[in-house]
């Protein structure tokens, strides 16, 4: 089990190192510390199959429900959909009657894949990234496919007012994370507002080394604003020396010295750039105008406040200025700023004009994203188009990526769960889920793996009798690394 | 309770008189429910709870008891009509494993958490008494048709006594069905598994870090009260022999080590509940497991022992790396098909116990039937905790706890249409749907 690890850690190692190297050598200081914003390299799909489902009811989301409807997955594509679709040579064929058809989940918030969420020294600590430690065998992946998510959100945590670059990532379970990385997504930025910053409900943010030291600054929300202004009237300062510098370069002028490369205001400068996406935690209304507010002031977008639990009591604000919301379907009173939560508020920004999302900021809410769709039919009276739009479509507007994903039409990725009924009753269960054409997920395939599961783990314990059997006190979460079906095994890099 | 202020200043300033909202605090928005009297719910698809449904059928209250249910049942005169057709009827749900009433807001606003005392043999707690009716949760909680909670102590060796409440009242004893109904007893190294572990209770942790000595303590004070009990008896028999000191804290333990009232005993790991089960037999108590995540792996054991379980971890992630993903899912599934005694809790914080109902429904996708899945959050939690003849079924000469909606009771995208409580009518209003009121127009 050792083994094959090691080697990918060296290889890791090797190909970083490389890079860096040429990087020195070509004296380039920007590709020594790689930039996310590109595309990954090694996007998508594998060859695989064509799959035909059959005869299903099919939920495009953006083009109605339809009826006895096949749908055609080629070349990791949603190449057809309508009824009596020939079966090209050697596709496999699903199906689908009584069955239901939709887009994958989309969980706009999530912290699945991340051993760690907080680098909770400092207030801002925008330079550190997720991407840089994501770790492809997280148990929770493979759970959260069987509940027919496909794409994620993965945020740092909110201790922090900036708290560090997000990444997006399809569940491509058993990948390495160059695969799962989603191609062409905007890159974001995770910012974060109220108790969770000021640490006033919790202790999480401690000074590392000192236990007993003051609590950090900022202690306020108008600290937080402090905070934020000072971050973004340093950056316009930092861009414009960038600014300047290139254009001196671009006029040819030479022997110049380029001014010193900032790695924490290197993505504020983005998001004034317009390249990079701010997804703030906020709860309170005061707390989201205020950000609002500081986005005229300083001319950059906020692109989606996630919780935004009162973002009922400022809709057509949010509206005004463009900006999404990504809430809980019914959380609340776990915190004051909480207390106000109400499981109406996405019926209420929906009907201003707001894009909002239902998130699930937990592994174990990922995996029932449609119950808490299905939630918003009964508070607020949406529809079940409208309802089930929270958890598809409108996350990939969120992320930049719904020309790729989020409905069900012709020429895009096919990421698709099929469904045993109506996916908005808590009575169905998700049968199978493929991303860009390929099965992640199948019930069948699953339960016909756990004898051989079980006869693996038998194994293993005998082999090691004189391990102390884990009693287990409450029960621990998940870790490590074991025989979690399509599991590629053996990594434990980041423990 | 600046949020408070908040609320009513904009109550006055705009000159809108709510007087519900006027005398808001820190969670006090609950509708009062109206009086008992006569009320015929007529023409509704009737699910029972403990028999075949009624397709077209009428139920009669009458001063808090369900006088008839049936087909063929006429509308006493001068009965309050309430008309059900095109809607279902089902009896109210009960919620067994949570502190609601006795912590609000847990994170970061201590003076509103009582469900935890210091100390580690309390048997003398009551949740009755810190028990809030006016608890913001109380309104929403019932709003999905939960009608009575099992409201727990947590923390220590013997938390205390936890009590079973109607969700609706003014006070605890016009709330209370059973004020004492159970004593909380945590084992050592028993309790609340974390997260992926499958819980307790579902309010906040106060988990005991026990070891054997606490065994100890624990067995001690049983005993002691279990003596201080037959000296009771027999100084009542007997007034030559020494009068019996008053012991407030054995005292309170005697209907337990009598097998008078159950003990909960959170047990998740097969070793806990084996435990859980040898402790209740040895110190002769009448245990109640709460938590129960492994126990669909001792099936025969419990089945044996006649040991029922409250689940808490239905919807908790798989505890072990190779356990399936549906494991905790379907639990609830192989325990009724062992033929053991059980009843399904939200495994939720206070604030989110009322996603009951679709915990109930996750199971039921994944085996377990709808109609057992309804009797695990109804009829089966009243018998464990021996109130079965009085709550979880629509039958006559119960109480009438009872729930009006517009389609199945465990799907999520059902709305409430009606809620009855001991008879009375309740108010659906609750501070949730009073925000609603207050921001909804805004343009």
């Amino acid at each position: 089990m050792k083994q094959p690890m090691i080697l990918a850690a060296i290889a890791l190692t090797a190909a970083t190192t490389l890079h860096a190297q040429a990087a020195r050598e070509s004296g380039d200081p920007s590709t020594e510390w790689p930039s996310w914003t590109a595309p990954a390299p090694t996007p998508g799909h594998r060859a695989t199959a064509p799959i035909l489902i059959r005869n299903a009811t099919v939920m495009t989301v953006t083009k109605g429900t339809l009826d006895n409807t096949d749908l055609l997955l080629d070349n990791g594509k949603i190449a057809r959909i309508g009824k009596g679709l020939f079966a090209p040579a050697g596709a496999v064929t699903i199906d689908g009657t009584g069955k239901f058809v939709t887009p994958g989940i989309i969980d706009v918030h999530s912290h699945t894949m991340m051993d760690a969420v907080n680098e909770g020294s400092r207030s801002v600590t925008s330079m550190v990234r997720v991407r840089d430690i994501l770790n492809n065998t997280a148990p929770a992946i493979y759970d959260e496919l069987a509940g027919g998510t496909t794409t994620i959100h993965v945020l740092h945590g909110s201790a922090n007012t900036i708290g560090g670059q997000d990444a997006v990532v399809k569940l491509k379970w058993g990948r390495p994370v160059d695969e799962m990385i989603f191609p062409g997504a905007m890159p974001g930025i995770k910012f974060a507002l109220g108790e969770n910053v000021t640490g006033k409900n919790n202790s999480t943010v401690i000074v590392q080394g000192q236990p007993q030291a003051p609590r950090r600054y900022p202690q306020s929300r108008m600290g937080q604003e402090e905070v934020i202004r000072d971050e973004f009237t340093r950056a316009i300062d930092y861009k414009a020396d960038w600014d300047d510098y290139n254009a001196r370069v671009s006029k040819g002028e030479k022997g110049l010295v380029a001014p010193r490369k900032d790695l924490e205001l290197e993505p504020i400068k983005e998001i004034l750039e317009g390249k990079r996406l701010i997804h703030s935690h906020s709860y309170r209304a005061d707390e989201m105008l205020m950000l609002l507010e500081l986005s005229d002031e300083f001319h950059f977008h906020v692109a989606v406040l996630h919780h935004g639990l009162e973002g009922y009591k400022i809709a057509s604000e949010m509206a005004k200025h463009g900006t999404g919301l990504s809430t809980f379907a019914d959380m609340w009173g776990y915190k004051v700023e909480a207390y106000d939560a109400i499981p109406y508020n996405a019926a209420i920004t929906t009907s201003h004009g707001v894009v909002t999302t239902i998130n699930s900021d937990d592994d174990g809410r990922a995996r029932r994203l449609n119950i808490d769709a299905a939630k918003l039919m009964r508070w607020g009276g949406m529809s079940e188009n409208d309802a089930l739009k929270t958890i598809t479509i409108n996350g990939a507007i969120q992320l930049g990526v719904e020309k790729k994903v989020g409905s069900i039409e012709t020429g895009k990725d096919a990421d698709v769960v099929v469904w045993s009924g109506d996916p908005l009753s808590v009575y169905s269960r998700v049968e199978s889920t493929i991303i860009d054409g390929e099965v992640f997920f199948d019930r069948e395939k699953d339960i016909a793996r756990r004898d051989s599961i079980a006869t693996e783990r038998a194994a293993l314990e005998k082999e090691d009798a004189q391990m102390n059997p884990r009693t287990g006190g409450g029960g621990g979460s998940r870790g490590g690394n074991g025989a979690v079906p399509g599991n590629p095994g053996a990594e434990e890099i980041h423990q | 309770m600046i949020r408070t202020l908040r609320i009513a200043a904009c109550m006055t300033l705009t000159g809108v008189f709510i007087p519900s909202l006027l005398s808001a605090q820190l969670g006090s928005y609950n509708p009062r429910p109206g009086p008992q009297g006569v009320f015929a719910i007529t023409g509704g698809h009737i699910f029972p709870g403990n028999g075949p449904e009624i397709a077209n059928g009428t139920v009669v209250i009458t001063n808090g008891k369900i006088t008839a249910v049936g087909a063929n049942v006429t509308v006493p005169t001068g009965a309050k009509v309430i008309d059900a057709k095109g809607l279902s009827v089902f009896p109210g749900m009960m919620e067994t494993a949570n502190g609601l009433g006795l912590a609000e807001i847990t994170e970061g606003v201590n003076a509103t958490v009582d469900n935890i005392e210091s100390g580690r043999l309390n048997p003398n707690e009551q949740a009755f008494f810190g028990f809030d009716p006016h608890s913001a949760y109380v309104g929403t909680t019932r709003f999905t048709g939960i009608t009575s909670v099992v409201s727990a102590p947590e923390g220590g060796l013997i938390s205390g006594q936890a009590a079973l409440m109607n969700l609706a009242g003014d006070t605890p004893p016009e709330m209370a069905v059973v004020p004492r109904v159970a004593m909380v007893i945590n084992l050592p190294s028993g309790g609340r598994g974390g997260r992926g572990g499958g819980g307790g209770f579902g309010g906040a942790a106060g988990g005991a870090n026990t070891s054997s000595a606490d065994l100890d303590s624990i067995k001690t004070i049983l005993r002691n009260a279990d003596a201080y009990g037959r000296e009771l008896e027999a100084y009542a028999k007997d007034k030559t022999l020494p009068r019996p000191q008053h012991d407030v804290v054995l005292a309170s333990l005697i209907p337990a080590v009598r097998g008078e009232m159950p003990v909960m005993i959170p047990a998740n790991s097969t070793t806990e509940i084996r435990a859980a089960v040898a402790f209740a037999e040895e110190m002769k108590l009448k245990p109640i497991l709460v938590g129960g995540r492994d126990a669909w792996k001792v099936t025969d054991y419990l089945k044996q022992h006649d040991v029922p379980v409250i689940l808490t971890s239905v919807m908790a992630m798989p505890a072990r790396e190779d356990d399936p993903y549906d494991v905790n899912y379907s639990a609830p599934a192989k325990l009724a098909a062992a033929g053991v005694r059980f009843a399904i809790a939200a495994g939720e914080p206070n604030p989110d116990i009322r996603n009951l109902p679709f915990v109930a429904g996750m199971a039921a996708s994944f085996g377990l039937s709808r109609d057992d899945a309804l009797k695990s959050v109804t009829l089966w939690p009243a018998q464990i905790f021996g109130v079965g003849d009085k709550l979880g079924s629509i039958e006559v000469g119960k109480m009438a706890d009872l729930v009006v909606s517009d389609g199945d009771l465990l799907e999520a995208r059902t709305n409430t249409k009606y809620l009855f409580i001991d008879g009375r009518q309740v108010p659906l209003d609750n501070m949730n749907s009073a925000m609603y009121n207050m921001f909804k127009d805004r343009p």
